[in-house]
């Protein structure tokens, strides 16, 4: 436990310096653009330009600023006032974003390990046959097609062809099932073919081999005995595959007019809103952090060979 | 043994073999001589390369991959010469969303286009009997400041009123060229809309066509970007080793747990800023460029952990130490012992790298944040069809073709990248 509790940390200062920086050349690009964000805009009362100016703290002097914005987000979590969104903090922006990006990636991820699995066993034990070569074709498939692209084209079948599923929109389940399948889609491929590689690697063990000569049934040697081994490459890929489905999620949110995180930054980097998109950058940056810690604490947990460094 | 010299008596004597006999001996040792030097003249040491080159060959599905992506190359290198519709041009009026047809269409027909007699090729002739009655009458004056007045109002029509201006964006030199000899060739025809019109009334065969210029451009040059930082980077690290190499690589890890593709996000909103636009086209650097550079930023990391790994185990060689002995200079021995030797890495990371570009570039513009409109490319057709999409009536044209082009395109790298890394991979050698 030592062990963990050391490696939580180092992980915890990696992940602020990453911040930092992430912060301090956000903060200079975002004040190198000349003039303020309101001088575009039609004219206002010098007064209540003043307010405006106050209300985003830009009559600080720059370093004040910097010192001013960072230790609002380290003392209180405030990410400051969105630009274009009026009346709304960033907080409130992530706050609503939040849980629609999260339980679409949770959907995704579900679907994929649901979907990945099973077919990379399957393909694996029956190696070979019909259904091995058709899922596997399915998983190149899968890679090779980005998730926008299926999204598209499956609107076009699913949603405007055959009226299975409503076009966009978020709260009922049936609103959720087509977005996350697309998200889950390349991520459930390469998943299969990890778990197919993974099988087949350990189908040639002489421990397999022993739990065969014990005359134990085919379900439970592979159950029991191939596939926790055949895992380990799975539990790896995860952390990256958290970063697929969080970038993917940016397109399919835009493709079903989804209110997530990802339709918010997106919308923030077309409309300039600087401090929502910083505060988006920031977010994003966390997640993935705390997302492959968790991968690596779990994938120490599962093969006691693996030190976390 | 006895000491004496033996001799053979006389009558045991092998007979002494007649001239034509050992002509005969001689004959057939040289033949064997030169059967032999045939056989070793045939056996050839392979060289990786060709060794290589004969283990894709024999991956069908790589082989039909790179066919098809030299075709699509050259398809997409001379678009400009083939007969195909406008790219930019719009007809509001009557080819809105248009299905697939098969009915050739007449280049400049459009009536908003007016062109002489409806015609490219007629419009094209009165245009330059135009210009050319001008230039008659800037050589026919001789104050200076008329002939500058009318090269202006030359130089200003042909911006304007060109018609390969009208129905073509900012062509450049060759690609002008281009245009003219297909005029020159296929007159006034072009193809039909075979993918059909998009929702402006415009050729969706002809955009997927110049999309894919764009498209390819961006992989190919973003990738070369990523390419020279990413061996420099790695090669130099690897090779000065100590301290520097700990801080370079402490950097590249660094960058690495950065979010790029957010952070990419990010500062194309500030690149898109007016008065950032405004600096930038004054020092006459144009949006795309920036935009290969900063994708090609991105992709260096992984290059170049992949060559230094590679250095550090080279850097002791002999070779090495003995450039090092006759006083080459560390850039050199970096650029020129090194890097070709890490060529084979480089190369199956290098096929690997151009699709991720490529989609990464598709990403981006279909979420509007890269290729800005009048350029085309498969990311913002593709976002163009999804917008037409409507429950009305299914525009399916407008979605398929682009995604089709896009997929099929990294659908093909992806298995050439997968044929050449196997084909190098000296691992890889003796299985099937």
């Amino acid at each position: 436990m030592r062990n963990l509790a050391g490696y939580l940390i180092r992980r915890t200062g990696w992940m602020l310096l990453t911040l930092w920086i992430v912060y301090t050349v956000s903060f200079i690009l975002m004040r190198s653009v000349p003039g303020n964000p309101f001088s575009s805009e039609r004219t206002v009362p010098a007064a209540i330009e003043r307010q405006l100016r106050a209300r985003y703290n830009l009559d600080a002097t720059p370093t004040r600023q910097y010192i001013d914005y960072a230790l609002g987000i380290v003392t209180r979590g405030d990410l400051g006032w969105s630009l274009r969104l009026e009346d709304y903090s960033v907080n409130q922006v992530l706050a609503e974003g939040f849980p629609v990006s999260a339980s679409l990636a949770i959907f995704g991820l579900v679907f994929a390990v649901g979907l990945g699995i099973p077919a990379g066993v399957i393909s694996a034990v029956y190696r070979g046959s019909l259904a091995d070569v058709s899922m596997m074709a399915a998983a190149v498939l899968g890679i090779a097609v980005p998730n926008f692209v299926l999204a598209s084209l499956a609107i076009l079948l699913f949603v405007f062809g055959l009226a299975w599923f409503p076009a966009a929109g978020w709260g009922t389940f049936n609103q959720i099932v087509l977005p996350a399948l697309c998200l889950g889609a390349p991520v459930a491929a390469y998943i299969a073919r990890l778990t197919r590689a993974g099988m087949l690697e350990v189908l040639t063990r002489e421990h397999v081999r022993t739990a065969r000569a014990k005359g134990l049934s085919d379900q439970a040697v592979i159950l029991k005995h191939v596939l926790p081994g055949a895992m380990l490459p799975v539990v790896s890929y995860l952390g990256p595959a958290t970063a697929g489905v969080l970038t993917g999620s940016l397109v399919l949110e835009k493709i079903f007019a989804l209110p997530g995180m990802g339709s918010h930054f997106i919308n923030a980097a077309l409309q300039r809103d600087y401090t929502l998109a910083m505060g988006m950058v920031l977010t994003y940056t966390v997640i993935l952090f705390v997302m492959n810690s968790i991968v690596d604490i779990s994938y120490a947990v599962i093969d006691p060979r693996v030190k976390l460094q | 043994m006895s000491t004496e010299p033996r001799t053979l008596p006389a009558d045991t004597a092998p007979p002494e073999p007649s001239p034509a006999l050992s002509e005969l001996a001689a004959q057939e040792q040289q033949l064997t001589l030169d059967r032999l030097l045939e056989e070793s003249r045939q056996i050839r040491g392979t060289s990786l390369w060709s060794d290589a080159w004969r283990r894709l060959k024999r991956r069908r599905t790589a082989m039909i991959s790179m066919v098809g992506l030299v075709v699509l190359v050259l398809l997409a290198v001379l678009t400009p010469l083939l007969p195909l519709q406008s790219p930019i041009d719009k007809d509001l009026k009557y080819r809105r969303l248009l299905p697939p047809e098969l009915t050739p269409v007449t280049m400049g027909s459009r009536e908003g286009l007016d062109f002489a007699e409806q015609s490219l090729v007629a419009e094209l002739k009165r245009f330059n009997a135009e210009i050319a009655e001008l230039q008659q009458q800037r050589n026919a004056t001789t104050d200076s400041a008329e002939r500058k007045r009318i090269d202006e109002i030359i130089a200003g029509r042909t911006k304007v009123e060109h018609p390969f201006n009208q129905l073509w964006n900012q062509l450049g030199p060759v690609s002008w060229t281009m245009c003219q000899m297909r005029v020159a060739m296929f007159g006034d025809y072009a193809i039909p809309s075979l993918f059909g019109t998009d929702k402006l009334g415009r050729d969706l065969l002809s955009r997927v066509f110049w999309g894919a210029r764009v498209s390819l451009i961006v992989g190919v040059v973003a990738t070369l970007v990523s390419l020279v930082i990413g061996v420099s980077y790695g090669a130099i690290a690897g090779y000065v080793g100590g301290w520097v190499d700990a801080v370079m690589m402490r950097i590249v890890d660094i960058l690495y747990s950065i979010p790029f593709i957010f952070v990419v996000i990010f500062l194309i909103t500030f690149l898109g800023e007016d008065s950032v636009k405004a600096w930038l086209q004054a020092r006459g650097i144009e949006q795309i460029t920036i935009f290969y550079f900063v994708i090609g930023a991105i992709y260096w990391l992984t290059m170049s952990r992949v060559v230094r790994g590679q250095v550090l185990s080279l850097r002791h060689e002999q070779f090495i130490e003995a450039a090092r002995t006759i006083g080459a200079s560390p850039l050199r021995i970096v650029f020129r012992h090194l890097v070709p030797n890490v060529l084979g890495v480089v190369i199956v990371y290098l096929t690997l790298t151009i699709p991720a570009v490529m989609l990464f570039e598709a990403f981006l513009s279909f979420l509007g944040l890269g290729v800005a409109p009048p350029d085309v490319s498969w990311g913002q057709l593709l976002n163009d069809g999804v917008e037409a999409l409507s429950s009305v009536k299914l525009f399916w044209w407008v979605v398929v073709f682009p995604g089709a082009a896009l997929a099929a395109t990294l659908f093909a790298l992806n298995f050439l990248g997968d044929g050449v890394r196997d084909a190098l991979d000296p691992k890889m050698k003796n299985r099937d």
